[in-house]
């Protein structure tokens, strides 16, 4: 049984080479003398990762004139409204940059995004790509979003002098292993938790978490579900969590971005951090090294139960009405294929969608955690747009600026907030 | 010159008059043209915008839905909030730019030594882009106190202050107040400029008419000058009020879109281009350019009418 589906893996592959092989095939078809890609990758290794995918793109389709229309802005505040714009006029650009999951739902139901499944199933992609991603990025049975990379949103980062210096020799696995650290570290004479309140987005990010560990994954999934009540006694729990990790903050966290409070945690003047990886490659190019000057491990859940990878990614898309459909499809397809991936993400300091990536290109972290990432059980993450449109998103950041600062106080408050968050995404 | 070049500029020179008379409008009209359509035809649009029923990005069609964007608005408490951010930062901020300007244009007034030098030094604050004001801000006013302090809290702390250290614009009640600072700091200088050039526009007869009358120096300011200061501060209150009204650089520079410190220039933003709530956005838009009328318009009527007596 074992070796058929071992050889049933075989001759998808082999399958998924001819296909590949076809499609270099039909290359012929990109005709298009021009392709304008959207993204608000305009800097740092973002932009030198796309950078990369670009040249294996040029490689390909040597008579495309690429156009990168880069809007810089983090996480894409100032691209989003010109790309509102540019689609409200029906003027799309061939292909841009969006959050995989919910955040493109508006567009889906419009009819904005053209269906990619026939992309999976040529590249062979719906095999190399977790069925759980699959899973989620299926709308009705479609798929409209070419991911290109994997970020980890619950990781958990600290300072190992300072744990060391606090009595910390374990990483916590439990909410209630995490308060016992936060409390060492308070011990030890600095904050248990690094908190960066500016734009209200970092506090959602650590809530978005809190609630995942206390409630588990499917409860938490049922969130978004409509299964699980946000006014009810777990997520109430996890607001009582939440306030009592907000109370070992560091102060001043109003003022902070995330690489100033990840700086305290680096510094050892704050204990834990948590904050997407991206915070790694961040510190890389701070010239810090993982190990010596900060370490991680996959943030507490509930029950101990720490394999629950919590994601975010980036995708691109096929607007209808492209202006040049194929370059943009030959353009997806370098997203999806191994080579783009591994051209771009050890350059960005995320991890390949794909199961199959070559691993000796990525640095340590970035090795361990895309073992996890074929093994874990996978769950969105909300702030980064994967359970909630934009308009959920906007809610859930001001239900929790709201909340922090007003001295995180109104636990029923936030919970209504939170409510009412959901109900907008819904509209 | 022959007679027929004479008829012939006699000719030119009687069409002239009928040409500048025409020609004037034609001059202006490319810019009325663009004020039509960009100004004028973007508010209709924005108004028409603000009636349907574009609440998201998933809206297929396109209904009319009357006033419904306008009275979800009353009922919307992120808006309330903006709205009472806006109001204490107005507040805060007119009072104050205006009571600093207007004490060192005061000082200025008498036309002492380097008074050019205190001119340009006072008004330079002015050059610095709210935005690039902003990210500065951010770091002086550091919400942490203590130990932690930093910015304007640590500078307390060091001059022996440390008891008025605080949360600055982090504080869920003062917050407003806080961003206020730096706007003051900002256009403090200009309205020192606006005033000065009020007080040079009375003739200095007026003055040694009172002495000779034999005023007193508080009463010359009391009763001669502060009353032909009139027009000035009506001009500096409108212009303060309608920065004040539109404010959004400086508070996205100093602490992003976040809640706490939302006016309805970023809340409008935030609508819009983060929820793609583009009705929403639209009716956010015009409430604001109503309020900035009210203000405008009354000095728009006083200037005509005193304009015309000159």
């Amino acid at each position: 049984m074992r070796k058929n589906s071992l050889r049933l893996v075989a001759a998808l592959a082999a399958v998924a080479l001819i296909a590949t092989g076809c499609s270099s095939s039909s290359k012929s078809e990109n005709t298009d003398t021009q392709f304008e890609i959207f993204t608000w990758w305009a800097s740092g290794g973002e932009a030198a990762g796309l950078q990369g995918m670009i040249d294996v793109y040029k490689k390909e389709n040597p008579n495309t004139e690429f156009i990168n229309a880069a809007v810089a802005g983090g996480a894409g505040v100032n691209a989003k409204a010109v790309l509102a714009s540019r689609l409200e006029a029906n003027n799309p650009p061939d292909s841009f940059q969006a959050h995989a999951g919910m955040e493109l739902d508006g567009y889906v139901r419009t009819g904005k995004l053209e269906d990619l499944t026939f992309l999976y199933q040529e590249e062979g992609w719906d095999k190399v790509f977790p069925a759980d991603l699959i899973k989620t990025l299926t709308v009705d049975g479609k798929i409209y979003s070419v991911p290109v990379n994997i970020h980890r949103a619950n990781v958990l980062w600290w300072n190992p002098a300072a744990a060391q210096k606090a009595g910390i020799t374990a990483a916590p696995k439990t909410l209630d292993e995490f308060f016992a650290a936060l409390d060492k570290f308070k011990k030890s004479g600095i904050d248990g938790i690094a908190l960066a309140g500016k734009g209200d987005w970092a506090i959602a990010h650590l809530l978005d978490w809190v609630l995942l560990a206390t409630l588990g994954a499917d409860k938490f999934e049922g969130l978004y579900k409509g299964t699980t009540s946000w006014t009810g006694p777990e997520v109430a729990e996890g607001i009582k969590n939440f306030q009592k990790i907000l109370s070992y903050g560091n102060k001043g966290a109003a003022n902070l971005d995330w690489p100033d409070a990840g700086k305290l945690v680096t510094s050892g003047k704050a204990g834990f951090f948590i904050m997407g990886d991206w915070a790694s490659a961040q510190w890389q190019s701070d010239g810090l090294k993982l190990g010596t000057d900060y370490t991680w491990a996959p943030a507490p859940m509930k029950d101990g139960n720490v394999a629950v990878y919590q994601w975010l990614s980036d995708s691109f898309t096929l607007p209808v009405g492209a202006p040049h459909r194929n370059g943009a499809i030959a353009w997806l397809k370098v997203c999806g294929s191994k080579d783009g991936q591994d051209a771009f993400n050890p350059k960005k300091g995320s991890i390949s969608v794909r199961t199959d990536s070559d691993l000796g290109l990525y640095d340590d972290y970035l090795k361990a955690v895309a073992a996890q990432w074929k093994t874990d059980r996978l769950v969105g993450s909300t702030v980064h747009g994967v359970n909630g449109n934009n308009a959920l998103m906007a809610a859930y950041n001001s239900a929790v600026g709201k909340y922090f600062s007003g001295g995180a106080k109104d636990n029923a408050g936030l919970a209504k907030g939170l409510q009412a968050a959901y109900d907008a995404g819904k509209a | 010159m022959s007679k027929t070049a004479v008829a012939k500029k006699e000719k030119l020179t009687k069409r002239r008059p009928i040409n500048s008379a025409l020609g004037g409008f034609w001059f202006v009209f490319p810019s009325i043209l663009a004020i039509v359509f960009f100004v004028y035809g973007m508010i209709a649009w924005t108004f028409n915008m603000s009636l349907t029923n574009k609440n998201s990005v998933s809206v297929r069609e396109l209904k009319y839905v009357g006033l419904k964007n306008y009275s979800d608005l009353i009922k919307d408490e992120n808006f309330t909030h903006a709205l009472t951010n806006l109001l204490k930062f107005t507040i805060v901020f007119i009072l104050g730019a205006l009571i600093s300007g207007f004490i060192m244009s005061l000082l200025l007034e008498k036309g002492i030594k380097g008074e050019g030098f205190f001119r340009s030094f006072y008004l330079y604050p002015m050059a610095i882009s709210f935005i690039a004001m902003g990210t500065v801000f951010n770091w002086l006013l550091n919400s942490a106190t203590g130990k932690d302090a930093g910015g304007v809290n640590l500078l307390l702390q060091k001059a022996g202050l440390g008891f008025l250290q605080n949360t600055w614009y982090a504080s869920p009640t003062g917050s407003m107040y806080a961003m206020a600072i730096p706007a003051i700091w900002q256009v403090a200088g200009y309205v020192l400029a606006l005033f000065l050039a009020g007080f040079r526009g009375i003739p200095d007869e007026m003055r040694e008419a009172a002495r000779v009358d034999g005023a007193s120096e508080w009463k010359i300011y009391r009763y001669v000058l502060f009353p032909q200061l009139t027009p000035t501060l009506l001009t500096v209150l409108i212009i303060l009020g309608h920065m004040s009204m539109k404010v959004f650089d400086l508070i996205v520079g100093i602490n992003g879109k976040g809640y706490v410190t939302q006016t309805v220039a970023v809340y409008m933003w935030q609508v819009t281009f983060d929820n793609y709530d583009f009705a929403k956005g639209t009716a956010i838009a015009l409430v604001l350019l109503i309020m900035v009328a009210f203000l405008v318009l009354p000095y728009l009527r006083y200037v005509n009418k005193h304009e015309a007596y000159r």
